[in-house]
């Protein structure tokens, strides 16, 4: 139990020092899972309206596909990344192992299911006769989509969500593709294997609480933006 | 609420492009530090394979900056298990190797993969338990001796179980020793040295470990050195260059340039006094050719 109180009064204490390994880590985290989710987003979004919008032969294997790659292992995601990547490899000639672009590529390839599917799911659950009605609203082909995309905002924003929270949490695929080198390729859930390994507990702890602080900040506010005027359920149903 | 909406949609647009702009303001403010301390050439960058516990001591973080500075000559450590640092070697993802394995070392050689081999230093591993010792092995001289007796009392002994140089060390002491470590005392764990020393100070067992390692944990573990200076204990470490012959996109060049430089009077100097402000002891002993001349 001290151990544990010491590692957090330490945790503390580094975080209000502003060491300069400590931003730098947190900022990488930063650009690599929030590059990755806009990527994510700009695929994801689009194939999903697609899919759950058109209907071709084989379809129901394209959604279950897409369905398994949202709980596809991302270690194994970082070991197929790896092995294209390797210089041995298809990709070998980009040298891009060990590299930021990597850890986006592979977290991409982690995320992307995860926003298609679910935001698959969400427009398939609108009533369809609200096309119906948008086109003989006078909408465009565009404005129809942006309408579907509208009425399922709250879900879209939850795949938004759960997109991010699957990738800035994962340790397996960035590691392996990225090889969590100091100052290049290090990132906060890497360090903090790495500071427990070496039994720094202090400092673990210091990662873990930033990095905990950043996923509920990005979280609160998508949620503010999901959650704008939803209030009809509660006060129906609870009065 | 379509404003509301319309409005919120702005927002994350906004948001969204004001990031991207961050990101972009934040990656060139980067390139421009860099671009002004070094010269006017772009950094060649080279991958070198080494173990995870080689880099925890945290020698690399010391020594790669100074090669960095004077060589013009960007290296990525990749630290992962002997195993896997061989086999990239194997496979010419990398252009340059640290590890601690002797024996690999020179199958390595033999097989080709490697063009030269230096010597580089040398630490050293103990065998650490719990103050009860039940089997008795403190202050033994002879490491084989302590692991007959841990083997014949079947106390608890936490073997890393992950082919590297820890648990090759240890897998020829077992040989030396004529035993063959087997049944539920004998627990292999798999995982990297840090790991290994916490989970025998949970079970109180015994584990081979080297002194670096243990001393950086020493802090938050209860278990003590029983014994070492065996020579058999010695933990030699090879550099080797990737064979440019086996694998012509290894930057062989830059590769030599580390090899002789971490071999150098100069880096060997650095290396023998590396641990002494932290621990009080130096955590390696310098062995390169150059060193040995002089002294």
């Amino acid at each position: 139990m001290n151990l544990i109180i010491e590692g957090v009064k330490q945790a503390f204490l580094l975080l209000l020092e502003g060491d300069s390994e400590l931003i730098q880590i947190t900022l990488l985290s930063i650009k690599v899972s929030g590059s990755a989710v806009l990527i994510s987003m700009s695929i994801g979004i689009p194939l999903g309206l697609l899919i759950a919008l058109s209907d071709f032969p084989g379809r129901r294997l394209a959604v279950a596909l897409i369905n398994t790659g949202m709980g596809f292992p991302p270690v194994v995601v970082g070991l197929a990344v790896a092995m294209f990547l390797w210089r041995s490899g298809p990709l070998g000639f980009l040298n891009i192992l060990y590299t930021p672009v990597a850890m986006v590529a592979a977290q991409v390839i982690i995320a992307f299911p995860i926003i298609a599917g679910l935001t698959l799911a969400a427009i398939q659950q609108l009533d369809p006769r609200l096309s119906l009605q948008a086109l003989a609203l006078g909408a465009s082909r565009f404005q129809v989509l942006l309408t579907l995309i509208r009425e399922a905002r709250l879900a879209t924003l939850a795949a938004i969500m759960a997109g991010f929270g699957g990738v800035i949490s994962e340790v397996g695929a960035v590691m392996m593709v990225g090889g969590n080198i100091k100052g290049q390729t290090r990132v906060l859930t890497t360090a903090t294997v790495m500071e427990v390994r070496m039994g720094h507990f202090a400092m673990a702890i210091a990662l873990s609480i930033i990095l905990m602080s950043l996923v509920f900040a990005v979280n609160y506010l998508l949620t503010t933006i999901q959650q704008k005027g939803e209030t009809p359920w509660i006060t129906h149903i609870w009065k | 609420m379509k404003n509301l909406f319309k409005k919120s949609i702005v927002i994350l647009i906004a948001l969204l492009m004001g990031f991207q702009l961050f990101l972009v303001g934040c990656t060139s403010k980067k390139e421009d530090k860099s671009k002004e301390t070094e010269k006017k050439e772009p950094l060649t960058e080279i991958i070198l394979a080494t173990t995870t516990s080689t880099m925890d001591t945290g020698l690399l973080d010391e020594l790669l900056p100074m090669f960095e500075e004077e060589e013009n000559i960007r290296i990525k450590p990749v630290a992962v298990g002997t195993g896997e640092a061989i086999a990239m070697g194997q496979q010419g993802e990398a252009d340059v190797l640290l590890v601690h394995a002797r024996q690999s070392e020179d199958q390595f050689m033999a097989d080709g993969y490697g063009s030269v081999r230096k010597d580089v230093m040398y630490n050293d591993f103990v065998i650490i338990g719990s103050e009860a010792d039940s089997a008795g092995i403190k202050g033994l001289k002879s490491a084989m001796e302590a692991l007959k007796k841990i083997a014949q009392k079947e106390n608890v002994f936490i073997s890393r179980g992950d082919d590297s140089g820890t648990h090759k060390k240890e897998k020829k002491l077992w040989e030396k020793a004529e035993i063959t470590p087997s049944g539920d005392w004998y627990v292999q764990s798999g995982q990297g040295m840090g790991e290994t020393i916490r989970i025998t100070d949970q079970k109180q067992a015994y584990t081979l470990a080297d002194r670096g390692t243990y001393l950086a944990t020493k802090k938050s573990i209860s278990l003590e050195i029983l014994v070492e200076k065996d020579k058999d204990l010695l933990n030699p470490y090879g550099v080797i260059a990737v064979n440019p012959e086996k694998f012509p996109k290894v930057k062989n060049k830059e590769a030599m340039k580390f090899i002789n430089w971490i071999t150098s009077y100069d880096v060997q100097k650095f290396i023998s006094t590396f641990g002494k402000d932290e621990y009080g002891q130096a955590l390696f002993v310098p062995d390169s050719e150059e060193w040995k001349e002089k002294h």
